[in-house]
């Protein structure tokens, strides 16, 4: 007789079949992605709250204890506090322009005209583009000489020559701009969950508001928007955590400049402990996203369990 | 309330056809089923009549008045959809409320209509939960509920049953009905179950192809089909048709009985060869050929056990057979009803 399973020949060691343990293995898998996150996440941010309890510099690197008096420091400053404001400012404002430009978009997408599928993938750009090249082009649109914006304005006889804005010049403008190509760079990524919200109510509900006599607009906001709610703030919190620690375009396209204007707590941090070597300070300033994001971050998922649907 | 009537209506996907021109008639406060099987164009139809698809061409007329062009919230028309489309972030009572809302009632009016509406169909308890906290028959009320608080000129029903289990899709046909009844309202309903179309219609309108094929009570679709696709599509097992020379014979299962169990003098007789039968209860389904016809064919009876012996249907064997004459129905080459008797 053939037997099709062989029986066991060898005596099985403890370890012949250790791999078959779905526990075992699972934490083999998981291992590199933990340890990822440990070195480069974990340790940087306890050396952060270890640093930002003390008084180093790169200039005098001796360790001592001082407590929270870099955190008593730049509370006190008011240079610190319009950062704070700025960032809050920059946040928001480019989440909200984002989303609205997100939530038109997904309008227009969603309904079927000629070259809707190039348009999709053209309008993904924003978002895939290297963020520094991006900053570069748009430093062009915002330049105080070259500025597209302003030629095309002047050329529509909008406005004169002397009148043309000095787009990072003049603070007020200089935020919105920083803001603007944040928001450019984050209405892909609306659009791509407001269509994915949209694609997943049921026909027949949106059937059925139409007979029940919804027009457009109550068919948007009042059944529409309370339906893609909860994904939408998850892609809100996405966006804002990602917003408010973010340096790159205010580093980029402004320079945390004029004077201050467009600097966020990611920039300063980066000025005050990377650049002026003031490494307390800046840990403390980059400490300081922490406890504002927890409760961002808690109150909007608190906000979602109570919307679950 | 109000008379649905629909002259020749055609729609095209494109250039696909949807519906070759459907007239149809449905009286004030008359319960008519479309029956068809799936991609028949029966849930266009609805859908047309309620305003969310627009004809390629033909009228539409509610209460008298061609609607081709009014959109769906000013038709007055209520529908009920497959899966209910209730609105899962409002409540019971706001589900109810809405179709009022947009209309822009006022709140006190509202308040009395969400009542009124919720009593009639028994789910006052519910007015406070979400649909997601519903069992499926209280969501179907729900679902009603909301389509009849502000009395519509016309009720649409999709295929409301589907997503019941057996048992409750029982009680509720009679609930549907019994309510349609009491308050009248013109209701239009469509099913693929022929059971829901023969218990529950005033009228039925078989659609096959975005046509209708025949349009009847339920006891003319199934004692008078029109033609082979109405004969064969209406009744379980449905009627045995054989081609004969020039046109086809139909009968129903229920109809071909062993000879000695025919009481009538004018009958036609068949020699039939069981191959097997199914004892289901209260009836005997057995399935076998006739001789002189196309071999292959299974023509089927439906026998009540108690009054066949089983010598008269042994397996293998060649047994009298026959129809009473008055049960017989022809068709002609094309499958159409050659003579009504």
């Amino acid at each position: 007789m053939v037997s099709i399973a062989e029986p066991v020949a060898k005596p099985a060691t403890p370890f012949r079949f250790l791999l078959d343990r779905r526990d075992l293995l699972g934490a083999i898998f998981v291992a590199p992605a933990i340890l990822y996150v440990l070195l480069l996440v974990g340790v940087p941010f306890l050396m952060a709250v270890y640093y930002s309890v003390s008084a180093y510099t790169i200039y005098d690197p001796s360790w001592s204890f001082v407590g929270l008096a870099n955190f008593e420091q730049i509370i006190g400053d008011p240079v610190f506090r319009q950062t704070l404001y700025n960032t809050f400012i920059f946040t928001f404002g480019s989440q909200i322009l984002g989303l609205i430009l997100g939530k038109f978009g997904a309008l227009v997408l969603l309904r079927p005209f000629f070259g809707r599928k190039f348009v999709r993938a053209l309008i993904i750009l924003p978002w895939a583009v290297p963020i520094a090249l991006a900053t570069v082009a748009w430093q062009w649109m915002f330049d105080s000489l070259y500025s597209v914006i302003n030629w095309t304005l002047i050329a529509l006889g909008l406005i004169t020559r002397s009148e043309a804005p000095n787009w990072l010049g003049n603070p007020h403008l200089a935020m919105l701009s920083v803001i603007i190509v944040n928001a450019w760079r984050f209405f892909p990524f609306a659009i791509v969950i407001f269509l994915a919200g949209i694609t997943s109510i049921p026909q027949d509900v949106l059937d059925a508001a139409t007979v029940d006599g919804a027009g457009f607009w109550r068919r948007n906001y009042q059944i529409i928007l309370p339906m893609i709610l909860p994904i939408t703030a998850i892609g809100l919190i996405f966006g804002i955590v990602f917003t408010f620690t973010d340096l790159s375009i205010v580093f980029l396209l402004a320079n945390g400049g004029p004077v201050g204007a467009t600097s966020v707590l990611g920039f300063q941090g980066f000025q005050t402990g990377i650049v002026s070597g003031d490494v307390s300070h800046g840990a403390a300033i980059s400490l300081f996203m922490l406890p504002v994001l927890l409760i961002v971050v808690i109150a909007m998922l608190r906000f979602i369990r109570r919307r679950e649907i | 309330m109000a008379a649905v009537l629909t002259r020749d209506i055609i729609k095209k996907f494109g250039e696909v056809p949807a519906i070759n021109g459907i007239s149809l008639t449905v009286p004030n406060g008359e319960f008519m089923v479309l029956l068809g099987p799936s991609g028949c164009g029966k849930t266009t139809f609805l859908r047309i009549i309620c305003g969310l698809e627009r004809q390629t061409s033909g009228d539409l007329l509610i209460g008298g008045n061609v609607v081709n062009d009014i959109p769906p919230r000013a038709r007055g028309v209520a529908m009920m959809f497959q899966s209910y489309g209730l609105y899962p972030h409002f409540s019971v009572r706001h589900n109810i409320a809405f179709p009022l809302k947009t209309q822009g009632v006022s709140s006190i009016e509202i308040n009395k209509k969400v009542e009124w509406a919720s009593q009639l169909l028994g789910i006052n308890h519910l007015l406070d939960r979400r649909p997601r906290q519903l069992s499926g028959g209280e969501r179907q009320r729900v679902a009603l509920a909301r389509a009849l608080v502000r009395e519509p000129t016309a009720l649409l029903l999709d295929e409301p049953l589907s997503n019941l289990d057996a048992k409750l899709r029982a009680s509720a046909r009679q609930e549907i009905k019994q309510f349609q009844q009491r308050i009248g309202v013109t209701t239009i309903y469509v099913t693929h179950d022929q059971v829901e179309a023969m218990g529950m219609g005033d009228r039925i309108a078989v659609i096959d192809g975005g046509r209708v094929r025949q349009v009847g009570t339920p006891a003319e679709i199934y004692d008078d089909p029109a033609d082979r696709f109405v004969a064969t599509f209406v009744g379980a097992p449905p009627m045995n048709i054989m081609a004969t020379n020039g046109g086809y014979l139909g009968f129903r299962p229920e109809n071909f009985l062993p000879k000695d169990m025919i009481e009538d003098d004018a009958f036609t007789e068949f020699s039939y060869r069981v191959d097997r039968s199914e004892y289901l209860g209260s009836e005997r389904i057995v399935y076998g050929a006739v001789e002189g016809f196309d071999p292959k064919q299974v023509i089927t009876a439906k026998l009540p056990p108690a009054h066949v012996a089983e010598e008269s249907i042994r397996p293998g064997q060649w047994h009298p057979f026959a129809v009473r004459n008055s049960a017989l129905r022809r068709f002609d080459k094309d499958g159409m009803r050659a003579s009504r008797h």
